[in-house]
């Protein structure tokens, strides 16, 4: 408002300026407003009451008061770090997995696909028609004890394979390490590949015959060209796995076993179990600044490799 | 590499067919070596196809294509030595206008890649822009790029799709003595293909008229000129005036023969005359034609129509009695102009006309060009 009397002088001076002009210049402001407004109300109020809870002091009967205790993060960080270290571990590993599994499928889904592009897009996008939880116990029921997928993966010695590395603790699939990053996995998949789709499906074909034209090899033509061009969804698409994927706490609780915790099962079971409020609270700001810590990190790597 | 003789584009039977349409009828050429050579053609002609067959971008559907005694039909486009110049540029917009350059040379590691690529950016002038990216570039300069890019890997061929389509007149203008400049400080073999037949013309050593997927016809930018084959060729390289005519006489002692065109004896060149056929189109070029009766013995009375003054000429449409009208075009010498309505006498010397066989369309080829 403050712009629109502040320039109420140059209308008396310069008549020429169509009044057009000055209004566009708070109207970009105006459309953020709701964003800002919702964002604020959910986001940043959350986050100072998280951030204030965690410094109280007291029980659920009693009540809580602030007492700016930051030892709690201290207590936090010594009695989870392993499984922070784990949640960041399996979301790290998902994504990878993610990645390899959803680039080639973007990949085909966008320039190779043709007339079948939307229906393997709306194949993608159809698991979220169920719930998270529902298709989390469906692999529960996939990789159950007696079921086919774990007799086939005996019989070609991929148990064995898995156990060996330490991936599971016996000769199952369920409740190991190894289930929870694949439901981890499969879970984030979409998010993975959505904007990698997005990215390759922008791409100009006409830039890769160029490159084969100068005398890149179809390897080459993808390692500098398709590849970098596609870096925007790669950076999108990592995020977007790896960041719900740290703080998940659905898939160690029903794919996992008491080795297998990941933060969030942590602080769900905190918060919602043993009603440590300051603690839970802590733990959850210690993973958003880790997170925050690494995204950072991560974007600014990327960054320095020629994003477009 | 780029020394080394590498021997003649040639394309035997090439052709190439999408499902049921045949965008390339069997076509056979010969590019010799180190020429410029210019495929001009119609949109949708089959221009872009050819080239993309000879970069190896696009399979052939049969027929062979040779560069020396080397069959590279099936040999892939990367391993080629042959470079286009993309209609669109293709530009890599990650990459800098110099690491753009430098790419081709790089696939191939040659060591000194930076250098060669910075030389090839001061063959086009743009020695200055090697560290910006494409975007930052305009037209004209992305242009000039592109061009870089492909001539910098001293290729045997060179292939450049309308590369001057989207440049504005002038800047095209002056890209195409800039291409010529470049083209004969390396010697290379260039396949320029246009739509616009006055760049073929200014440009070429040899133009390939295409129509319909086929070569209509071949030559010298003056022979087609001067000479074409077709109604198509006529109207398409510059204009024609078509005049249906039968041939009456046989050839004379002059090397001249008589044709009758709307109750009027003419004349034409025996050389000019196709052998075998009676019913023909006899054509004029516009600035063949003189208003007057000095320009030679076909003479035809008729009306002006129509005056439209160009600066080095004027341009007039003359009504002949049968309807049709005549093109004829002056050059604004100081002499007197006629206006409209204005009877006068259009001539013209037996050797200015050319005759084509009657048995086509006579305005095929007419407005096709932009
Ligand atoms: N991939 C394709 N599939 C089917 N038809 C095609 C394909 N590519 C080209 N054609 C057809 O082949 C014909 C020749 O196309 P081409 O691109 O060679 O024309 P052009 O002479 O380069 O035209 P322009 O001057 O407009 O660039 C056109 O009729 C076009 O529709
Ligand atoms: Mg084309």
């Amino acid at each position: 408002m403050a712009s629109v009397t502040g320039t109420a002088p140059a209308l008396s001076t310069g008549a020429s300026a169509p009044p057009e002009r000055r209004r566009s210049n708070w109207v970009p402001y105006a459309l953020l407003l709701p964003g800002l407004l919702w964002l604020f109300v959910f986001f940043v109020v959350p986050m100072i009451t998280l951030f204030s809870q965690s410094l109280q002091e007291g029980s659920i009967d009693e009540g809580y008061t602030f007492t700016g205790n930051v030892g709690i993060y201290a207590e936090a960080l010594q009695s989870y770090f392993p499984q922070l270290l784990r949640s960041i571990g399996y979301a790290a590993s998902a994504t990878v997995l993610a990645l390899l599994l959803g680039y080639p499928l973007a990949y085909f889904m966008a320039l190779k696909a043709g007339r079948w592009k939307n229906v393997l897009l709306v194949l993608v996008i159809a698991p979220f028609f169920t719930s998270f939880l529902i298709r989390t116990l469906a692999w529960q029921t996939i990789l159950s004890d007696v079921g086919p997928v774990t007799s086939f993966a005996r019989s070609i010695g991929l148990t064995n394979l898995l156990q060996a590395v330490g991936l599971t603790s016996n000769d199952n699939l369920m409740a190991s390490k190894f289930a929870v990053i694949c439901g981890l996995t499969y879970n984030f998949l979409p998010f993975m590949i959505l904007p990698l789709y997005a990215s390759l499906e922008r791409l100009d074909p006409r830039l890769v015959e160029a490159a084969g034209d100068l005398y890149a090899s179809p390897a080459q033509g993808f390692r500098f060209v398709t590849w970098p061009l596609s870096l925007p969804g790669v950076v999108a698409g990592t995020l977007l796995t790896f960041i719900p994927a740290a703080g998940d706490f659905i898939n160690s609780k029903l794919l996992g076993n008491t080795q297998t915790v990941m933060i969030g099962q942590v602080i769900d079971a905190q918060f919602l179990r043993v009603l440590n409020y300051p603690l839970a609270a802590a733990l959850s700001f210690v993973l958003l600044v880790l997170i925050l810590a690494l995204v950072m990190a991560y974007v600014r790597k990327a960054g320095t490799e020629e994003l477009v | 590499m780029a020394e080394q003789l590498s021997g003649d584009l040639r394309l035997v039977g090439l052709t190439k067919s999408f499902e049921q349409f045949t965008a390339v009828q069997p076509t056979d050429l010969t590019i010799s070596q180190g020429s410029f050579f210019a495929l001009l053609g119609p949109s949708g002609c089959g221009k872009t196809t050819t080239l993309r067959m000879i970069a190896g971008l696009e399979d052939p559907s049969g027929g062979q294509i040779l560069i020396g005694d080397k069959d590279i039909t099936s040999t892939k486009a990367y391993q080629r030595n042959v470079n286009t110049v993309f209609q669109s540029y293709a530009l890599f917009p990650h990459m800098t206008v110099l690491d753009n350059v430098a790419f081709g040379l790089k696939r191939r590691g040659d060591k000194d890649a930076k250098r060669k690529a910075e030389e090839a950016l001061e063959l086009v002038q743009l020695a200055e822009v090697g560290r910006k990216k494409p975007v930052q570039l305009s037209g004209g300069m992305q242009q000039r790029v592109a061009l870089a890019r492909a001539i910098v890997n001293r290729p045997d061929v060179l292939l450049l799709d309308e590369p001057l389509g989207a440049l504005d007149l002038k800047l095209r203008r002056q890209m195409q003595i800039e291409l010529k400049r470049i083209q004969s400080e390396v010697g290379i073999t260039f396949v320029h293909v246009t739509h616009d037949q006055e760049e073929a013309m200014t440009m070429a050593d040899t133009i390939a008229v295409m129509n319909g997927g086929r070569i209509e016809q071949l030559g010298d930018p003056a022979t087609l000129y001067e000479s074409p084959r077709s109604t198509f060729v006529a109207n398409f390289l510059g204009q024609s005036n078509l005049l249906r005519a039968t041939v009456t006489g046989e050839p004379g002692s002059d090397g001249t023969v008589v044709v009758r065109s709307h109750d009027t004896d003419l004349e034409v060149s025996r050389a000019h005359l196709p052998d075998g056929i009676r019913e023909i189109f006899l054509g004029m070029r516009p600035e063949k034609l003189r208003l007057g009766t000095g320009g030679g013995p076909n003479q035809l009375k008729g009306t002006v129509s129509d005056v439209s003054f160009t600066g080095v000429a004027t341009q007039y449409l003359v009504r002949m009695p049968w309807g049709r009208e005549l093109t004829v075009v002056q050059q604004n010498d100081g002499s007197a102009r006629a206006v409209v309505g204005e009877n006068v006498t259009i001539s013209w010397a037996a050797e200015h006309g050319f005759a084509l066989d009657a048995h086509q369309d006579a305005d095929a080829g007419v407005d096709t060009e932009d």
